[in-house]
């Protein structure tokens, strides 16, 4: 059947031509957001709004996330170092892979679930019902009034969550080896100390967790203001939101990994 | 009645790729009158507000607003020509995150540095002239659909705009509600001296309140007058439309090959 | 301007996540030990510096009070040239011996700093003359070998 392969190369061609416009349609509006973005440095009330539902809403899922994600670490480390008599070099194990991948790459993935959707469905829903458009008719630019205030406040929590499930995952590490199983205290906190750099490890982990907040929220108001006004559209949009930018967030990670510790240890 | 022109439209074509929306349209609407679209669903009444808002731009021919073409506005003057205008959407579209006094409030403090005493002193006035002062501290969510239209049209007027544009205004709105909505128009047009286009499908309510109806079908205009006019038409349209009859000019079956040959029944005889 | 109870809300949050910010700087990362604006630079040339990496701990006594920058292969004198900085707080005299030491039996591998007895201190960009290189596994299992044998040739 040529007539079948013919039609089905045509088909990812479209696809894969399809895929392109849109990223440079979402390229052309990331730009526009930044362009736009005076008025929300200029009212940060707007910005201050936001910080509410992107950050203040989100702290509950980081916090109870961070603190077992740490557990389990704390718990299979010891597990496996204790056969090699380092138990003591639990604390190293945890509070590096939290600050250096952990941290920033699943607050990313959580706050892409919890926020991103959020921000998709607000935006998209606003956009079905009509708000946008009459934003737009009474003279204020949409964009710069809707999007670009959630876009800044979701740069700006990414951070501050990423920090905050890294220090409650340390805890909670601590906890279940220091204060259940009962290593060592201070040789939990001296190796860590030692072993955890402030430059190469937590600036670094910083730096990716703000990647990921700005690759997130963009995501996020593109796919919203994009969707179709009608409530499937805006489903669908949401979806698209959790999965796109969990694919970049682990994307993302790997190209930043590689840059930042590219030939050292 | 003064007649000066607040829009003329001048041979306005627009087409979706190449969908014609809009063949030729003709229009000129006076100060101070509330003016009715009518049409059938889909024959291009609510591009043709978009085209007057200028969110959308024609295939060709203009719409000039107090003496200006918008579509040839750039995006500044653009934005400082809306703010002459207001437009109520089918079903209100009020923010849903923000409460209904501060709906109204929204164009004030976004447009005007009015202190916070005197936007609020405005937004009472306005949520008075459509009965719903007090109202003000409800969340859109907490308001029945006519209710919501009245506000979306207190927030519509809170900047004194000389024209409001009403994209079916009436829709899905019960008996009491229907005539609020129709009677607010004819007022608030009077009383502040703005101009009204309604586009509707509701011709029985709508020719109570306006003074001049144009009816599109196809993308042209198909008949145009008074309502009295309009009332005693004898063309078919007309007539068809307004009293609301199954078959005319616009058929009640869609285009389709006989009804004998989609059963089959010729063909097992030729 | 009216103040919300959602700005003190945020406040708490922005609150929250500099603390943890500090937190991880101070408490696990430890930013206090080794702070690079008030640092200075010496060299040393290792014959061998084993598995010795950039930014591994120089200590002294055994208190962390550097790290390794940089690890240079040197095409005049074929050895390794290992830069460190150290905090300025802690000055070692010219004569310090700096060794190649490993933390542990399969521990990393740091830098050692023995102080001698010099009145003259190190300064920025002074170069460490004794040192002592790492200890290789093979080098260090061939020497007790070729002990063994010259024990049992003596015998």
């Amino acid at each position: 059947m040529p007539n079948r392969i013919v039609s089905s190369i045509q088909n990812i061609g479209h696809r894969v031509i399809e895929s392109v416009w849109r990223l440079g349609v979402a390229s052309r509006f990331f730009i526009l957001v930044l362009l736009k973005s005076g008025t929300s440095l200029r009212r940060f009330n707007l910005v201050i709004r936001e910080l509410y539902f992107t950050g203040v809403l989100s702290l509950i899922i980081i916090v109870v996330s961070g603190l077992f994600v740490g557990m389990v670490l704390g718990l299979q480390g010891y597990e496996t170092l204790q056969k090699y008599g380092s138990e003591s070099a639990v604390g190293t194990l945890v509070a590096l892979s939290l600050v250096r991948e952990l941290g920033p790459v699943v607050a990313a993935l959580l706050f892409a679930s919890r926020a991103g959707s959020a921000i998709t469905a607000e935006i998209g829903l606003m956009k079905a019902t009509e708000q946008l458009a009459a934003m737009g008719m009474m003279a204020v630019d949409p964009i710069a009034r809707v999007v670009a205030p959630r876009f800044w406040a979701g740069v700006i929590s990414m951070p501050f969550l990423a920090a905050i499930f890294s220090v409650m995952g340390v805890f909670g590490g601590y906890l279940v080896t220091v204060v259940f199983i009962g290593v060592d205290e201070g040789s939990f906190w001296s190796q860590m100390q030692s072993a955890v750099d402030f430059r190469f490890d937590i600036l670094n982990g910083f730096i990716k967790s703000c990647f990921f907040g700005v690759a997130v929220t963009a995501i996020a108001v593109f796919e919203g203001y994009d969707a179709p006004p009608t409530a499937e559209g805006v489903s669908g949009a949401t979806t698209r939101t959790v999965v796109t930018s969990s694919l970049v967030i682990l994307g993302l990670d790997f190209i930043l990994t590689a840059f930042m510790f590219r030939g050292v240890s | 009645m003064t007649a000066e022109t607040l829009i003329e439209v001048n041979d306005l074509n627009f087409s979706y790729g190449a969908r014609a929306i809009l063949k030729g349209i003709q229009m000129s609407m006076p100060r101070g009158q509330v003016v009715a679209i009518m049409g059938g669903s889909g024959s291009g009444k609510t591009t043709l507000l978009k085209l007057i808002g200028g969110t959308i731009q024609p295939t060709s021919g203009y719409v000039k607003f107090a003496g200006e073409v918008v579509h040839e506005l750039n995006r500044d003057a653009l934005f400082k020509l809306r703010r002459k205008m207001g437009m109520l959407f089918q079903f209100g579209a009020l923010f849903t995150d923000l409460s209904v006094f501060d709906n109204v409030a929204f164009q004030m403090r976004e447009h005007t540095n009015l202190p916070e005493s005197m936007i609020r002193d405005l937004v009472l006035m306005k949520l008075h002239a459509v009965g719903l002062r007090g109202a003000h501290h409800l969340m859109p969510n907490e308001l029945s659909g006519g209710m919501a239209r009245r506000v979306a049209l207190a927030r519509s007027i809170a900047l004194d705009p000389m024209l409001i544009m009403y994209d079916e205004p009436f829709t899905g709105l019960d008996p009491i509600s229907l005539s609020v909505i129709g009677n607010l128009i004819r007022r608030l047009t009077d009383a502040l001296g703005m101009t009204s286009i309604v586009v509707t499908h509701d011709v029985q309510e709508s020719l109570k309140i306006v003074d001049y109806v144009y009816f599109i079908a196809d993308g042209v205009i198909a008949a145009e007058g008074t309502p009295k006019e309009v009332r005693e038409s004898i063309a078919p349209f007309v007539h068809q439309f307004v009293h609301g009859e199954e078959d005319g000019p616009v058929p009640f079956h869609y285009p389709a090959q006989t009804y004998k040959k989609d059963l089959n029944l010729e063909d097992n005889f030729a | 301007m009216q103040r919300t109870t959602m700005d003190l809300w945020v406040g708490l949050f922005v609150v929250t996540g500099i603390i943890a910010l500090m937190i991880l700087s101070l408490k696990v990362g430890n930013l206090n030990v080794y702070n690079p604006s008030h640092s200075y630079v010496i060299t040393g040339n290792f014959e061998n510096i084993g598995g010795l990496k950039v930014r591994a701990p120089v200590k002294g006594a055994g208190v962390v009070v550097g790290r390794v920058t940089d690890i240079q292969f040197s095409t005049q004198t074929y050895d390794a040239i290992v830069t460190m900085s150290l905090d300025s707080r802690f000055t070692f005299p010219k004569d310090t011996f700096a060794s190649i030491l490993t933390s542990g039996l399969l521990g990393e591998q740091y830098i050692g700093l023995a102080a001698g007895g010099d009145d003259v201190m190190l300064k920025d960009g002074d170069k460490v003359m004794k040192t002592n290189s790492a200890m290789v596994l093979e080098e260090l299992i061939g020497r007790f070998l070729f002990d063994k044998a010259a024990k049992d040739d003596s015998l």
